[in-house]
């Protein structure tokens, strides 16, 4: 979109009147912000004794995770789009012919660099078929840079930990396979 | 002189040249789509994606009467008058409904298609479809069936086009692939007991506009649009078709033909085609060494090239083998390099391999016995500098002879080109220099081994069977420890800065009659390095044909 386009709307800056020229009456409403939070309801918590509530942790963006159909196996048909969308290149696919009869291809390594993603969800955007999601698990920590490049095994077990939480959206939006036409009709 | 307009546009048509609707639209820049018309094939007008409104324009009065159907424009020729108009009402409709009619029966399964990103019909959706899909038939499957060795067929994706079945009777002349079934069942396929098996049968997917031919070599192996194309020429034979090597980073994932009308039209062979395999062996040669006795030492390519010279230096007298596997710069800076050492220098020709007979196909593709892209620029870059052509043998009998002290052989042959006792004869010299791909007998016996890189990684020109000067563009970055050839010789020679092709041509080009047409910047599809003298010829017999 270029500074030019019929679209954008600039609207001039307010000017300020009598009341914020003379100073003090910003002051007093501003303290009166403060004084109401001294008063209010505590929304810090005391991390990490505390655990934050995460008020809709299917729309949150923390760690990935790679779903697995009903059959356990891995839902990722390696089409790279994730990887293609990637604005910070951490998504690392090797994909392979897959051993079973009802799909193509499958990864034979998904790995994701989480020291490089930038937890923007265009993977989870991209993906055709619901394989690669964000998590609400936020505290990612690790003692060395490869134990933060999650492989595969890695990722299907963060869905396993967070799947009772978190189910798949397929299953939430009620999307049965048999709904989406190219799955489980071999 | 024929005039044909298109959708206004007044285009020029030869009166020797017979256009049709597609060719002389594309002279005005105008794209008609289509599925079924290859330029190297025979006209079907099956898909009906070029269909256009026609019509002709009376040459007195200059009145145009138009048919009142559509006509494909592959199969109307472009004649004195012809009238096109691509982009009416009625022909936007038509593309939609031919989109429309084929994604009926089209698995929408682009994500894990390998076409997707250069399909036909992707691309055409796009540009000439329509938004909403009326009718949503489900479920597709992905049967898959193998017409060969290298090629499978995804059996639904099909549209039908028959440019494969066409092309394996028109250009292979092997006719493996046939339709069976008839109207909506129609599909390809293969007769039992006779697969696709041509040599140049990994054409039919270049030739697929969807993706329902698939090539073994390349299938799942990486998406289309995260790969790098470079212009590039085969080096698999002496034809030297053009090609586009596709990498991403730093790995060869195919290699694709380039049109090239004087060389190799739009084919290449499965040759060379599945030929680029060699260049991420885990056998390629990696790191300079210097054999002092039984003890080797790793050299520093900064410490190799002062030690090579010092050693070349005291040995002597030389000589050299320029590998018809290296490019007219890489031969020719060599040979200049070795001649400033010792003017008296022997130069000879590497060994040429050659694999059984030539290859002719039904269309006149011909895939050369003799293995090697370079044998006629480096037979020239010798006459230069020694008059003749020293084969290979004949050095061999000098160095029997023991007149040759140093000795700096080149190879970068994908295959082993060089025997046990041929080896032993030429390790009599007291200072051998060997540049390889791989290890070879010769490799074993070096005083200095300098690994060397396979085509994907240099860049430079290449000579033909028919004297036709190519150039490439270098495709991937050497292994860490291997060394471009052609670089070598640049420091060696004390040039500055990065090794620049271009600027060795132009002093071959200046020095060299024979390759003075490629003083002029080398078009894509290369230069007739023949063709001045063709022209004197012509011009001596008196101009007449």
């Amino acid at each position: 979109m270029k500074a030019d386009d019929p679209n954008i709307k600039w609207i001039e800056e307010p000017q300020l009147g009598l009341t914020g020229r003379m100073y003090l009456p910003l002051i007093v409403q501003g303290l009166t912000t403060t004084t109401k939070h001294l008063f209010g309801p505590k929304v810090t918590v005391s991390f990490p004794e505390e655990r934050p509530l995460i008020e809709n942790p299917l729309i949150y963006r923390g760690v990935h995770r790679l779903n697995k159909d009903e059959q356990g196996r891995v839902k990722c048909v390696a089409c790279f789009l994730c990887a293609t969308a990637c604005p910070a290149h951490c998504i690392d696919i090797i994909g392979v012919e897959s051993p079973w009869p009802d799909r193509e291809k499958y990864p034979e390594s998904f790995t994701i660099d989480e020291l490089r993603c930038i937890f923007c969800g265009m993977c989870e955007e991209a993906c055709p078929v619901d394989a690669i999601e964000l998590t609400s698990l936020f505290d990612l920590t690790g003692r060395s840079r490869e134990e933060m490049i999650f492989d595969k095994e890695k990722l299907l077990s963060v869905y396993d930990q967070t799947k009772d939480a978190e189910p798949m959206p397929s299953v939430r939006l009620g999307i049965t396979p048999a709904h989406r036409g190219m799955e489980g009709q071999h | 002189m024929g005039v044909v307009i298109v959708d206004g546009i007044e285009v020029e048509v030869g009166p020797q040249e017979r256009l049709n609707g597609i060719q002389a639209a594309e002279r005005a820049g105008i794209d008609i789509p289509r599925y079924c018309w290859h330029p190297g094939l025979s006209v079907v007008a099956s898909c009906r994606m070029c269909l256009v409104e026609t019509g002709n324009r009376n040459p007195e009065s200059g009145a145009v009467t138009m048919f009142p159907k559509l006509v494909p424009a592959c199969q109307t020729p472009a004649k004195d008058g012809t009238v096109f108009i691509t982009t009416s009402d009625k022909v936007k409709q038509s593309r939609a409904f031919v989109e429309e009619a084929l994604l009926i029966d089209h698995p929408i399964d682009c994500p894990i298609c390998d076409k997707a990103g250069e399909c036909y019909l992707q691309d055409y959706h796009f540009e000439h479809g329509q938004k909403e899909r009326r009718a949503d038939i489900a479920p597709f499957t992905s049967r898959r069936r193998d017409m060969g060795d290298t090629v499978t067929l995804f059996v639904d994706r099909c549209v039908m086009c028959t440019r494969c079945v066409r092309f394996t009777r028109e250009i292979a002349g092997t006719s493996e692939l046939l339709v069976i079934n008839r109207g909506a069942h129609e599909e390809i396929d293969v007769i039992d007991g006779f697969p696709l098996e041509n040599k140049l049968a990994g054409n039919v997917v270049d030739l697929c506009p969807v993706g329902a031919l698939g090539d073994k070599d390349f299938l799942y192996s990486q998406r289309v649009w995260f790969m790098q194309r470079h212009p590039q020429v085969c080096t698999g034979c002496s034809t030297g078709c053009s090609i586009y090597t596709e990498e991403n980073q730093d790995r060869v994932y195919r290699v694709k033909p380039r049109e090239n009308p004087h060389v190799n039209q739009w084919w290449i062979c499965d040759d060379g085609r599945y030929g680029y395999h060699h260049v991420h062996s885990e056998e390629r040669l990696i790191g300079a060494v210097r054999q002092a006795g039984d003890a080797t030492e790793a050299l520093e390519w900064s410490a190799a090239l002062p030690a090579v010279t010092a050693a070349l230096e005291a040995a002597g007298r030389l000589a050299a083998v320029l590998s018809p596997h290296l490019t007219v710069e890489e031969a020719y800076a060599l040979a200049k390099w070795i001649r400033q050492l010792d003017p008296e220098a022997v130069l000879a020709l590497g060994p040429v391999t050659t694999v059984g007979a030539d290859e002719t196909f039904k269309n006149g593709f011909t895939i050369r016995a003799e293995k090697c892209p370079n044998r006629r620029g480096v037979e020239e870059v010798l006459r230069h500098f020694t008059g003749g052509v020293t084969p290979f043998e004949a050095l061999v009998a000098e160095v029997d002879a023991g007149k040759i002290g140093g000795l700096w052989v080149t190879a970068g042959s994908p295959t082993c080109w060089i025997d046990d006792s041929t080896a032993e004869r030429l390790a009599q010299v007291s200072q051998l220099v060997v540049q390889d791909l791989f290890a070879s007998p010769l490799w074993e016996r070096a005083t200095f081994r300098l690994p060397g890189v396979s085509f994907a990684e240099r860049a430079g020109s290449y000579v033909n069977v028919a004297d036709r000067l190519q150039t490439a563009a270098w495709a991937v970055r050497p292994p860490a420890g291997a060394r471009v050839e052609g670089s070598v010789y640049w420091e060696l020679l004390g040039y500055r800065g990065l090794y620049a092709p271009r600027r060795i041509l132009d002093e071959v080009a200046q020095t060299i009659p024979y390759f003075a047409a490629a003083a002029e910047p080398v078009p894509p599809t290369g230069v007739a390095l023949k063709a001045p003298e063709l022209a004197a010829a012509h011009a001596a017999a008196g101009g007449q044909p």
